[in-house]
């Protein structure tokens, strides 16, 4: 039996041919069942986004808000989404893609037919759908609990998660090429983490800082997309600010893939 | 691009071609210095050497892992770096050290690259293949190396590749395992599959391969079928001297047809090209002079002798490159006795001139 099994392909390759969203699809079916089975990286990626708002919720309740326009489910709300973007999305995608490729996978998956950007993109999708549904749902309890009202501009909202979306797990690829190992990359997300948690207008809106330090923060990677969602939300964004954030975060994007492609490690360093 | 198109139409082309292929590292060093051999189709090249040698580095440039410093590869008439997409759904390979999610399951991680390529075979004719169709349900993290390496297979054959590349793919099986993978590799190549096989097994590469070569320092040393190869090794003949005995005492050597000599302890090693005709004389000289040659061990060329020719080489040169000053000058230590140390005996020239 074996011998007619193992009979290879005529000239041409036999069969259907696959196609990239398809490979991509596969590969991510794959990392959805290793995020489940893996209670750490879960635990990081659903629940911490979801209890942190609460969390800060009387701190912002303390703040003045009250020249700058903003309510606390204002503030609250795209600061969880960056919240879900930087543990859900972020984090979480650097401890898979140091994991995979100390585990020698991200190796053997490019001997077959995925290209490299299929890989890392494949490998990202289940990280940024567990993102995008905790950010529907963080949107939804918002809404339930703290009188947010609706979006003035929902296209800019929409538009700043995406890029958000976009852009992280560009960043977490980045950061695992700078990590020996699982833990080490834990480390290394580190300084990002944090400095986007304190500083990219989530716990501390731009609007309550002074001018000059905001002005520098408001270039940092999560701040763009908080911009734009909390401007969505408030509809008190100009076109030239609203096009600045866009543009600073498509310029993050753009980095990020450049240096995805020239410095990302495919295999443990020996 | 129309000699492209007619590599492809024509079975004759071979399937695997290489030409003075180079392959430099980041930190200058040379792995690969200008290798060139060809593979036709359905047949199966062997591709042997001592760690370092450069086996991988040189594979993984004809599996387009890697671009070359230097030289051409073709693989199917194509390139296999720069035309990957092309190449890839007509190949199968097996690393050295393949990774998998310790935490997906053989079955799992099957579907997953069966999702990843063109033409996959059902699961459950990929696992019945290498016998892993009862471990369907078990994590990877929970497999013996063996049925790791056996996973690891089933990949590689799962789009029915034209040509199959096979990295030390039997390193970790034990005895009957090796002998399955040999038996699936012989049933692969009869059904016409082209096959380039790394290994450190010397009778996996004589069992299996129709050429081989035999690489070191990232050069081809010796080349060709298994039999020329072996017959181009001197044979061997080694006994242990009589008490009392020196080797001075035999017969003329060159006139038993011996090439060389060494002496390691009270042991004679003697090579020859004229076995039949060094042992008879040696084995009439004993009988005359009423001796026993104790530890008497008489072979033909092998592969194995090939393979540590090569091996000794290389050390010897190593050797020569960094030695240091001797006190004493030992060096000139006469007819092999310096060879006190358990190490083989450094040696005249005229031993490599087979």
């Amino acid at each position: 039996m074996s011998t007619e099994t193992a009979a290879p392909a005529p000239l041409a390759p036999a069969g259907p041919t696959v196609t990239a969203a398809g490979r991509m699809t596969s590969l991510a079916r794959a990392e959805l069942t290793l995020i489940a089975r893996s209670r750490a990286t879960f635990f990081a990626a659903v629940f911490v986004p979801l209890v942190l708002p609460i969390s800060f919720r009387s701190t912002v309740e303390d703040m003045d808000l009250k020249a700058t326009g903003l309510s606390v489910g204002s503030v609250i709300l795209p600061s969880a989404i960056g919240f879900s973007l930087l543990f859900a999305v972020y984090s979480s995608l650097v401890s898979v893609y140091a994991a995979r490729r100390e585990e020698l996978v991200l190796k053997r998956l490019r001997t077959g037919e995925l290209r490299d950007a299929e890989i890392l993109t494949g490998a990202a999708l289940p990280s940024v759908l567990i993102g995008l549904v905790q950010c529907l749902v963080l949107t939804a309890v918002c809404a339930a609990l703290m009188d947010v009202g609706t979006p003035e501009a929902p296209l800019l909202a929409v538009l700043g998660l995406l890029l958000g979306l976009a852009m992280w797990p560009a960043l977490a690829a980045v950061t695992a090429s700078f990590s020996r190992s699982v833990e080490g990359a834990q480390v290394a997300a580190m300084p990002l983490l944090l400095v986007s948690m304190m500083a990219s207008g989530t716990v501390v809106p731009f609007e309550v800082m002074p001018d000059r330090l905001a002005s520098v923060c408001e270039l940092l990677p999560l701040s763009p997309v908080i911009t734009l969602i909390r401007g969505g939300w408030t509809g008190n964004l100009s076109g030239y600010e609203a096009l600045g954030a866009v543009a600073t975060a498509v310029a993050w994007i753009v980095i990020a893939v450049f240096a995805v492609r020239k410095w990302f490690r495919w295999e443990p360093r020996r | 691009m129309n000699t492209v198109t007619n590599a492809v139409m024509n079975t004759d082309e071979p399937v695997i071609e290489v030409t003075d292929l180079r392959r430099v590292y980041r930190g200058g060093y040379e792995a690969v210095r200008g290798v060139s051999f060809e593979v036709g189709r359905g047949e199966l090249f062997a591709l042997l050497g001592t760690n370092g040698a450069g086996k991988t580095s040189t594979v993984e440039l004809i599996e387009g892992l890697a671009p070359p410093a230097g030289g051409r590869v073709r693989v199917l008439g194509h390139d296999p770096y720069t035309e990957r997409s092309v190449v890839r759904p007509r190949i199968g390979l097996m690393l050295q050290e393949g990774g998998f999610p310790s935490e997906l399951t053989v079955s799992e991680t099957v579907r997953m690259w069966a999702g990843c390529t063109s033409g996959a075979r059902p699961e459950s004719e990929a696992l019945s293949l290498v016998g892993l169709t009862r471990r369907a349900g078990v994590r990877v993290k929970q497999l013996s190396g063996g049925e790791k390496r056996r996973l690891d297979l089933a990949l590689a054959l799962l789009g029915r590749p034209e040509v199959l590349f096979l990295d030390e793919p039997t390193t970790g099986l034990d005895v009957e395992g090796r002998q399955e993978t040999w038996e699936l590799v012989r049933e692969l190549r009869a059904a016409g599959t082209t096959v380039l096989l790394t290994t450190h097994y010397l009778e996996e590469a004589e069992g299996l391969a129709d050429r081989l070569a035999i690489l070191h320092a990232g050069q081809i040393a010796v080349s060709g079928t298994p039999a020329e190869v072996t017959a181009s090794q001197p044979s061997r003949i080694s006994f242990e001297l009589p008490a009392g005995y020196f080797p001075g005492d035999l017969p003329p050597l060159d006139s038993l047809g011996v090439t060389g000599h060494e002496v390691v302890g009270r042991v004679l090693r003697l090579r020859t090209n004229e076995l039949q005709r060094a042992a008879t004389g040696l084995l009439v000289w004993a009988e005359r002079a009423g001796v026993e040659l104790r530890g008497l061990d008489v072979r033909s060329g092998s592969l194995e002798e090939a393979f540590l020719r090569i091996a000794r080489d290389v050390s010897e040169r190593d050797a020569r490159a960094e030695q240091p000053p001797r006190p004493g000058g030992s060096e000139s230590g006469g007819d092999g006795r310096n060879g006190k140390d358990g190490r083989n005996p450094k040696h005249s020239k005229k031993e490599h001139v087979a």
